[in-house]
């Protein structure tokens, strides 16, 4: 058979900057985004939010609140059990999605961890109402001891910020391989420092949100803006105890998801299990004081960190103890300390490296990814002890980081480390010394003094930085993507990837037209839907386009076959006469063809009557590709700031990017 | 983020909307709205009755004598920041409003406005000061003056009373050769100033500095004249060394911390933008006084 | 309930609202012109910028009843009622000025108003007049790209 890509007669759409499917509506107002979904009798809600970081709750009185007008229910996790298997969330993003004493409550009615933990859901004609009466929710509580600081809690006689749990330290694990204590004694040089690095926020310009339709029968549509679709159609089914046929999840436009999107929250279910009580269609737009307090957020990391080097500032070993300030909670498996643990060693040889790690918990909001899932902050750790290794041997910064980045000739490199699947960490290519003096030639590292001397006789305060780092991409295990030619001869695509803004219905779209002989145009991705794909992960650690991608185009050659396969039967023209061209396939001589929409047609079927002979039904295929490697991409940054001592003000005046993409 | 309920009232002239206030229990005045809507949005006011004035066109508009500025209290940020006459009259009205929010902000909000809400770092609050504004208010008992200093009783306190609306404010022009600056700091464009300086000067042949007025805004509770800095310089030849005692001699300021910065933080901050104004007010200065004489 | 009647986009609208109904809730909930979006309901990430009377506001510190009578302007009212793009959005969609498209309609309206002010606007121009706007996505380069296109495309430049 010939290879179906030879046979493009528009030109291929990959790798040619195309203008972007999404954009036309994006650009008009007609998105789609959470709260522009309006159903029939939808009722409005808001939640009643803890205003202390730790306390008791002693009573909750809701009855003011129901006595307003145009209030439909104040619940509280006692009304909303009947529909609940559990009042407690299962582990989010995990293989065993069960429940610890770790992860967050539905509704908590017992006692508060954290400013904005959720307590009561108000129920109403509309937000405003339903922000009145949320209010008038009197919330009687005790106050306990609050913890703040990740340090201090682990200490023994420290408060905990849960009454149920015995300690705050959560989990501690050790990351590392090599003999670190040789390495250590063999130095010639041993160095050490501290690093702490504060919280952030995710911010996504939306914020979560999420529309329980309720269905008669009692099924439920869902619609969640969310990254992970999937995963809150597994836990729908687990929390409120349905069938799989009984639930369906939707992600509309997505306004942004930087991580904070890639967990599942007690609103995810409360809103699904109330619409089920009240027999009602629920909405709840996450307004941004919400997300200032009840999106997960990143980092409060301690670190200390000591390394070992020999005389000429080769990296022998690295040892050292992390703290990870979680929050009062954690709403999925400690993946994110564990990244960054992993991650340290980055793009550099280390022979020996061990890592202590201590998940702690504080009375905060509970953290988890945000962009780069706990990889920057090693980076960051990473990068200052090469820092201080220059500084403290009169060395330039540069310099270090080249003897001790892994040479090219070394690629493909494994690490002595494994990736959280268990797989091994395997390096596939790259020239990081390379990439590194593309960086500094490009920034004028070398001219850097000169700058810099005159810059303070002008009494200006300049400075220049470097960092190099490595960052598994194309998280597994899979993506689906199901191809399908419709009766108009038009394509859709269906993954379980979702896109918060990547553009990744163009990319899909690009991938499979160039397979079918079409243009983008005439395909059309639907990404997050249940009811359409059976399998899926969701949109997280810059892998839509790895896995997807791959699924897809596995899935469109597929197609491609089958319609050639098909029209060699039904046109009965040898296969390697005919060719995939503008939606047909067509005999190479002479002006035999079969449109696609044809074809899909044909082989639909027709009750009873005949059906080309040898062809499996149905013109598409689903294709689930597997990966558990990562592909690792590689970066250098170069950034020249100037300083304004008295005001604390950063300036960057220039800003050299270097990106290699796995390969 | 919704707003409470409140009675919402629009009157068509000054006497109703004085009326409404004057029989009305915890009503505020709603002139731009983009502090207040904010604050409603968040839920931290919770009044019984808005009065919305923006109907109340008479009291909207730039007037420039040779003596007199006045502005109507209703007038759009926007509309001063693009008024040409007020540019080339006191050019300091359009950099302090430039720096006022944003242009979606400055369309809608109102010097009236910003004067009443007395924002610490409110830049036209500072303005005022520097120029001894006279705020312009009425009441069921008629107009009165009120001097920009006993307007600015304290942290976001106007002094006018809850039946009585800021109708204009008034302003005396500084003479043609003046030199000025306003500068601020804050760590996003358009975000409350963790400090500003506003700076007015006037400069003889010889370079003697012959007026000066300095406001430091952000810094305290309420925007602050600095009154020992403008005694210092006042006589002075505006050399650097006149500047650096001015900036140096920050006793008798009040000085707050906050989540933002520290009150040490916050004063080495104000004592930037008050070096750079000086600075640059200075030498604006001069070089009118050259261009004059030239 | 107060009576609102108004002009968007061309054509008069009218409903009936609660004095505490924002202008942004107004247009999304009753009149259904959803594009007009909240991202931070106190004025400050401009998502919900919208032009009354010409000037751009944010819709969420503006009461719905205070747009009695004036004449309003939203994101859907830019293409052309064919459906062709507003040069505006084709220049976005020429530069990749959006991403996940939220803060798009904002961005679009504040600089409708710039471009009728100043149509030849300098970088420095354009980034103050979106300074009051914020996206996540893009690093605004892409958005300052797609205005100073139109407004070459505008004056005949290639």
């Amino acid at each position: 058979m010939k290879d179906v890509a030879d046979c493009h007669v528009h030109a291929p759409a990959v790798g040619r900057a195309v203008k972007r499917l999404e954009d036309p509506a994006l650009l008009t107002g007609k998105g789609r985004y959470l709260d522009d979904i309006v159903l029939p009798g939808t009722l409005h809600c808001a939640f009643v939010r803890s205003s202390v970081a730790h306390a008791r709750i002693d009573r909750i009185d809701v009855e003011p609140a129901r006595a307003l007008d145009g209030v439909h229910a104040v619940l509280t996790l006692d009304d909303l059990m009947p529909m609940l298997t559990s009042g407690r969330m299962p582990l989010g993003a995990s293989p065993v999605a069960d429940r610890n004493s770790s992860t967050p409550f539905v509704l908590s009615n017992r006692e508060v961890a954290y400013v904005g933990e959720p307590i009561a859901l108000v129920v109403a004609a509309s937000r405003y109402i339903a922000e009145d009466a949320a209010a008038r929710v009197v919330v009687d509580m005790s106050p306990l001891p609050v913890v703040t600081d990740a340090i201090a809690a682990m200490e023994p006689d420290s408060p905990t910020v849960r009454t149920e749990i015995r300690s705050n330290v959560m989990s501690s694990f050790n990351v590392g391989y090599g003999d670190v204590e040789q390495a250590f004694s063999e130095a010639a040089h041993v160095f050490s420092d501290v690093l702490s690095q504060h919280r952030g926020c995710g911010h996504s310009m939306e914020g979560r949100g999420v529309l329980a339709e309720f269905r008669p029968g009692g099924e439920l549509c869902v619609w969640s803006s969310t990254q992970m679709p999937h995963d809150l159609y597994y836990m729908l089914q687990t929390m409120l105890g349905l069938n799989q046929d009984q639930v369906r999840v939707v992600t509309p436009d997505v306004g942004g998801g930087f991580g904070p999107k890639y967990c599942l929250y007690p609103e995810e279910i409360a809103l699904p299990a109330a619409a089920r009580l009240l027999r009602r269609t629920l909405k709840w737009n996450e307004d941004r004081r919400e997300t200032f307090i009840s999106s997960i957020q990143e980092r409060d990391q301690y670190w200390t960190v000591e390394v070992a080097v020999d005389a000429d500032a080769r990296l022998l070993g690295i040892r050292g103890r992390l703290v990870h300030d979680q929050g009062a909670y954690a709403p999925k498996p400690v993946n994110l300390p564990y990244n960054s643990a992993s991650s340290m060693t980055g793009p550099y040889v280390l022979p020996a490296y061990s890592m202590d790690v201590h998940v702690v918990h504080t009375n905060k909001v509970p953290v988890s990814s945000v962009r780069g899932a706990g990889y920057p902050q090693a980076v960051f750790a990473m990068e200052r002890t090469l820092d201080l290794i220059a500084v403290k041997l009169g060395l330039d910064r540069a310099e270090v980081r080249r003897r001790n980045l892994i040479p090219p000739e070394k690629m493909p490199y494994t690490k002595k480390l494994k990736a959280r699947s268990g797989a091994a960490m395997v390096y596939d290519s790259g020239d990081y010394p390379a990439s590194q003096a593309e960086a500094l030639s490009a920034a004028g590292w070398d001219d850097f003094p000169i700058r810099q001397k005159e810059a303070l006789a002008a009494g200006r305060y300049i400075g220049i930085g470097v960092a190099n780092a490595v960052k598994g991409t194309g998280r597994g295990p899979f993506e689906s993507g199901v191809v399908r030619v419709g009766q108009n001869g038009k394509v859709s695509v269906f993954t379980g990837a979702t896109a918060m803004g990547q553009g990744l219905q163009t990319a899909l779209a690009q991938i499979c037209a160039d397979e079918l002989g079409l243009a983008p145009d005439d395909v059309t991705v639907i990404g997050g839907d249940t009811s359409k794909t059976p399998f899926g992960l969701g949109g997280f650690a810059s892998r839509q386009l790895v896995t997807a991608g791959s699924s897809v185009h596995l899935a469109a050659k597929s197609v491609a076959a089958k319609a050639l396969k098909a029209a060699s039967v039904i046109l009965d023209v040898p296969q390697d006469e005919l060719e995939l061209r503008d939606g047909q396939v067509r005999r190479r001589t002479g002006n035999q063809t079969i449109a696609l929409g044809e074809l899909a047609r044909m082989l639909r079927g027709a009750p009873g009557y005949a059906f080309p002979a040898g062809i499996e039904p149905g013109l598409e295929a689903s294709v689930e590709w597997r990966t558990d490697a990562l592909a690792y991409a590689n970066a250098c940054h170069v950034v020249e700031v100037e300083v304004e001592p008295d005001l604390g003000h950063v300036e960057l005046k220039r800003y050299v990017a270097l990106m290699t993409p796995a390969g | 983020m919704k707003p409470p309920p409140f009675e919402y009232f629009r009157p068509e002239t000054l006497g109703d909307a004085i009326a409404i206030l004057d029989r009305t229990d915890n009503a505020k005045v709603l002139a731009g709205g983009q502090s207040l809507m904010a604050m409603l949005n968040l839920r931290y006011v919770f009044p019984d009755a808005l009065v919305d004035i923006n109907n109340l066109f008479d009291i909207a508009g730039v007037e420039l004598d040779r003596d007199r500025i006045r502005i109507g209290a209703m007038t759009r940020q926007r509309h001063i920041e693009l008024d040409d006459a007020l540019y080339r009259s006191m050019p300091i009205f359009r950099e302090a409003l430039k720096l006022v929010g944003h242009r979606q902000t400055r369309n809608r909000g109102t010097i009236g406005g910003s004067l009443c809400h007395l924002d610490p770092a409110s830049e036209l609050a500072t303005l005022a000061l520097l120029l001894d504004a006279r705020i312009e208010a009425q009441g069921p008992a008629g107009a009165r003056q009120i001097p920009v200093d006993e307007f600015i009783t304290g942290f976001m306190m106007p002094g006018i009373a809850h039946n009585e609306i800021v109708t204009a404010v008034e302003f005396t022009p500084w003479s043609p050769t003046h030199g000025h600056a306003f500068m601020e700091f804050s760590r996003r464009h358009g975000d409350f100033a963790i400090a500003s300086a506003a700076v007015l000067v006037e400069r003889d042949d010889h370079g003697v500095v012959t007026d000066a007025a300095i406001s430091i805004g952000g810094l305290g509770s309420t925007p602050q004249r600095h009154a020992a800095g403008e005694a210092l310089l006042l006589g002075s030849d505006g050399s650097r060394d006149a500047i650096e005692a001015a900036v140096e001699d920050f006793g008798a300021l009040e000085m707050i911390g906050d989540f933002h910065g520290g009150a040490e933080y916050r004063q080495s901050v104000a004592r930037v933008m008050l070096r750079k104004a000086l600075d640059t007010a200075l030498s604006r200065a001069a070089q009118k006084r050259g261009r004059l004489n030239a | 309930m107060h009576e609102v009647a108004l002009l968007v986009n061309g054509e008069a609208r009218r409903g009936s609202v609660e004095g505490r109904t924002t202008l942004a809730d107004f247009l999304r909930h009753e009149l259904g012109l959803t594009g007009t979006h909240l991202g931070c309901e106190h004025g400050v990430c401009g998502a919900c910028t919208v032009l009354v009377d010409g000037a751009s506001v944010r819709a969420c510190l503006m009461l719905a009843v205070q747009a009695d009578g004036a004449i309003v302007e939203t994101v859907e009212g830019l293409a052309r009622p064919n459906g062709d793009l507003h040069p505006l959005q084709d220049a976005f969609r020429e530069t990749h000025g959006l991403q996940c498209g939220f803060c798009t309609p904002g961005m679009l309206m504040t600089i409708v108003e710039l471009l009728r002010e100043n149509g030849a606007p300098t970088e420095a121009e354009i980034r103050d007049a979106i300074s009051g706007n914020i996206c996540r996505c893009t690093g605004y380069q892409s958005i300052v790209d797609a205005v100073l296109k139109v407004a070459a495309e505008d004056r005949g430049a290639p």
